[in-house]
């Protein structure tokens, strides 16, 4: 998982899972997107990389709507995900969210008991009819988020008494625990200590299997050590789009090569 | 490098020394400050030092009473079992008391009544109800213990002055030395006022109680919460959470703040018009009472809840908005239990200042005098604060202390509700 050979990592699905078309975003007067197409393909971890400020976050959140919360936020162009308009009309963001899961920068659990952070998306969207379905749910969600055994004998105490690489694991859970088919993720290392990073790194890897993982990092690093497909984004424009092996070691936009040696950013 | 270092050194050697000749300067200053904070704080608690200290000074005697203790022979002549409620059980007492003193003649109608004024008004109706619950008593001797009528009270207290020349004093030598008898027989005694609290109010100072105040206050306060609390709640997390941030809502919110600071005599102007005016709700009843102080918490909620919302760190909401609960699930699964303390806190806060509440409840008539404490928020009552004003305003000497008295009970409510707040608050205050 530490090596750079680009031809061994190299995935191709040819299954896009979310495709973004002339994407445009605004924050007021400000545009924080400019004009972006990009496909993410299934079972693939596709990494954005890019100075802070470059738009990356605000991309991951525009593919579940988290950006609609905001007032002053506007939206263009086109968003698929399965072929079809996640911003259209008829779409709930509701419904959209829980298919699109989330992993924040700062591990943020409820302040609630370990079984209650998983059980809750389950809860409310009513995907468990009776008890023992849910335990099954939480169960089965704290297996993937890689924290079951460091957490099945007090899964009644409080999430936020975990330390916080725990805290984000927990997170992730919580997030798989909806049954999502993408789950994004912003920064989810960004607080967390080196072995910390590592484990949800593992994690990531493995999640690769049942989900599309789009992660947004500072890292380059990390982006070379999880991902597949690398994008990387100045000042808005999406710059590069490939994978993760060519972007570092022969990136073909002069911008890119001076992120990655340090030069900008 | 030799160059740099030495360039170095020196401009490090002169800001220094600007800073050093800076130093004393802004000690200086930094003291100033400090002391003139410990004088200003200093003057407050002495203030308060002084404010209750006289109250308690002026407020303590009217926590016990003097009662004086009587045997009584209910004569069957004077009060037949046949005519009760009916009765002569002010003749009873007065030969009960008289049969003490040498220098009463018990035909003479002027001097036994002059002799009886020892005796509260409320002793014969106390006599009264004890031979209408068990008319066995008639023909008996009991044992009866009364307060005795304020004048007297006051000389037991020492509130009259002996050495004042008789033409000057509230009482004769005569009355004294009746009421010293008394004294030396160990007839008098001097309990806990209990009729402070469990007697409504009347003229006579000593049976006069904070009774029908405090179920009153607790009738008004009680609707104040009922209409404040949800409609407060309700706004606050509109206007927070739901609500377009736009120019209609900025209106709104500056208008809610300048609510919070309109003078409580505006709103008992109002309540009179509207709610007494146009709706024809009754006078001086907790009801109105209540409905007018919640106008004015009301702002005070929707501040303290909006405060409280805002204080929910924004994680909270966009975790459980990436697992897809709606707009309100979120408000009412998570914001909303996590800024309850602050709510609680803020709400009791409000009710605290809604019980001292004085002026808007003069407006609708919660002054009257009310002898009887209210069933129901539709009765005519005091409260608290205007039981303070109606006694503070009567020329009864025995008033006086208990001005100070109910001041100190109306304090004790509001220490006790700011204490329940700053628990509530500690007890489920969150660390992020």
């Amino acid at each position: 998982m530490n090596d750079m050979r680009p031809l061994e990592r190299m995935v191709n699905t040819d299954n896009i899972k979310i495709s973004a078309r002339n994407c445009h975003v605004f924050y007021g007067d400000t545009q924080a997107i400019k004009d972006v197409n990009v496909d993410i393909e299934d079972h693939t971890v596709t990494a954005f990389i890019g100075p802070s400020g470059c738009g990356k976050s605000t991309f991951l959140r525009c593919l579940n709507r988290m950006n609609d919360t905001i007032d002053i936020c506007r939206v263009k162009g086109t968003f698929l995900i399965d072929g079809a308009d996640i911003y259209d009309k008829s779409v709930d963001p509701v419904q959209l969210r829980a298919k699109v899961g989330m992993v924040f920068q700062k591990p943020n659990p409820f302040p609630k008991s370990i079984y209650d952070n998983v059980a809750y998306g389950p809860k409310i969207h009513g995907m468990a009819r009776t008890k023992a379905e849910l335990d099954e749910i939480v169960e089965r969600s704290l297996r993937r988020g890689a924290i079951w055994n460091e957490v099945k004998d007090r899964l009644h105490a409080p999430g936020t008494g975990l330390s916080g690489g725990q805290q984000q694991r927990l997170c992730i859970a919580r997030a798989v625990a909806t049954n999502p088919e993408v789950l994004l993720m912003d920064e989810p290392c960004s607080a967390l200590d080196p072995i910390a990073t590592a484990q949800v790194e593992e994690l990531i890897d493995e999640l690769r299997a049942q989900f599309t993982v789009v992660i947004v990092t500072h890292s380059m690093q990390q982006a070379a050590r999880v991902s597949q497909k690398t994008a990387f984004f100045h000042l808005g424009n999406l710059v590069e789009f490939g994978e993760t092996g060519q972007i570092f070691t022969s990136p073909q936009d002069p911008r890119t090569e001076s992120y990655i040696t340090g030069r900008i950013g | 490098m030799t160059d740099i270092s030495a360039n170095h050194t020196g401009l490090q050697g002169t800001s220094s020394d600007v800073v050093a000749a800076g130093l004393p300067r802004r000690n200086r200053k930094q003291s100033l400050v400090k002391t003139f904070g410990i004088l200003a704080i200093g003057f407050a608690f002495l203030m308060l030092f002084i404010l209750v200290g006289s109250l308690v000074l002026t407020g303590y005697k009217a926590f016990t009473q003097t009662h004086v203790t009587l045997d009584v022979f209910i004569d069957p002549e004077a009060v037949p079992a046949d005519k009760l409620p009916r009765g002569g059980f002010n003749d009873v007492l007065a030969s009960a008391l008289i049969s003490h003193f040498s220098d009463v003649d018990m035909t003479s109608r002027t001097e036994v009544r002059a002799a009886t004024k020892i005796l509260s008004n409320g002793a014969q109706f106390a006599l009264r109800d004890q031979v209408v619950a068990n008319p066995g008593l008639i023909g008996q001797t009991v044992t009866l213990t009364v307060p005795v009528s304020d004048t007297y009270d006051q000389l037991n207290k020492d509130l009259i002055d002996r050495d004042t020349p008789e033409q000057n004093r509230l009482l004769s030598n005569a009355e004294i030395a009746r009421f010293d008898i008394l004294k030396d027989a160990g007839m008098i005694t001097k309990p806990l006022n209990t009729g402070l609290i469990t007697n409504a109010d009347s003229r006579f100072p000593e049976l006069a109680g904070l009774r029908g105040a405090l179920v009153g206050s607790f009738w008004a306060l009680l609707v104040c919460f009922v209409i404040s609390f949800p409609l407060g709640i309700g706004s606050a997390i509109y206007l927070e959470e739901f609500a377009p941030k736009n120019k209609i809502s900025d209106f709104i919110e500056v208008n809610i703040n300048n609510l919070a600071a309109v003078p409580s005599v505006v709103f008992g102007l109002l309540a009179l018009a509207v709610f007494i005016g146009w709706f024809g709700m009754p006078r001086s009843a907790p009801i109105v009472g209540g409905m007018t102080l919640a106008l004015m918490t009301m702002p005070t909620i929707i501040i303290a809840t909006r405060a409280a919302l805002k204080a929910v760190p924004p994680s909270i909401r966009e975790a459980a908005m990436g697992v897809g609960a709606s707009q309100q699930q979120v408000v009412f699964h998570h914001v909303l239990p996590l800024a309850m303390p602050g709510i609680l806190t803020g709400t009791i806060i409000g009710l605290a200042q809604a019980l001292g509440e004085t002026a808007p409840l003069l407006l609708i008539g919660m002054n009257a005098f009310i002898t009887s404490a209210p069933d129901s928020p539709f009765q005519a009552a005091t409260a608290l604060p205007t039981q303070i004003f109606i006694w503070a305003d009567s020329p009864e000497r025995g008033f006086v202390s208990r001005t100070s008295a109910a001041i100190l009970v109306l304090l004790a409510f509001l220490i006790t509700m700011n204490a329940i707040a700053i628990f509530l608050r500690n007890k489920f205050e969150r660390k992020w």
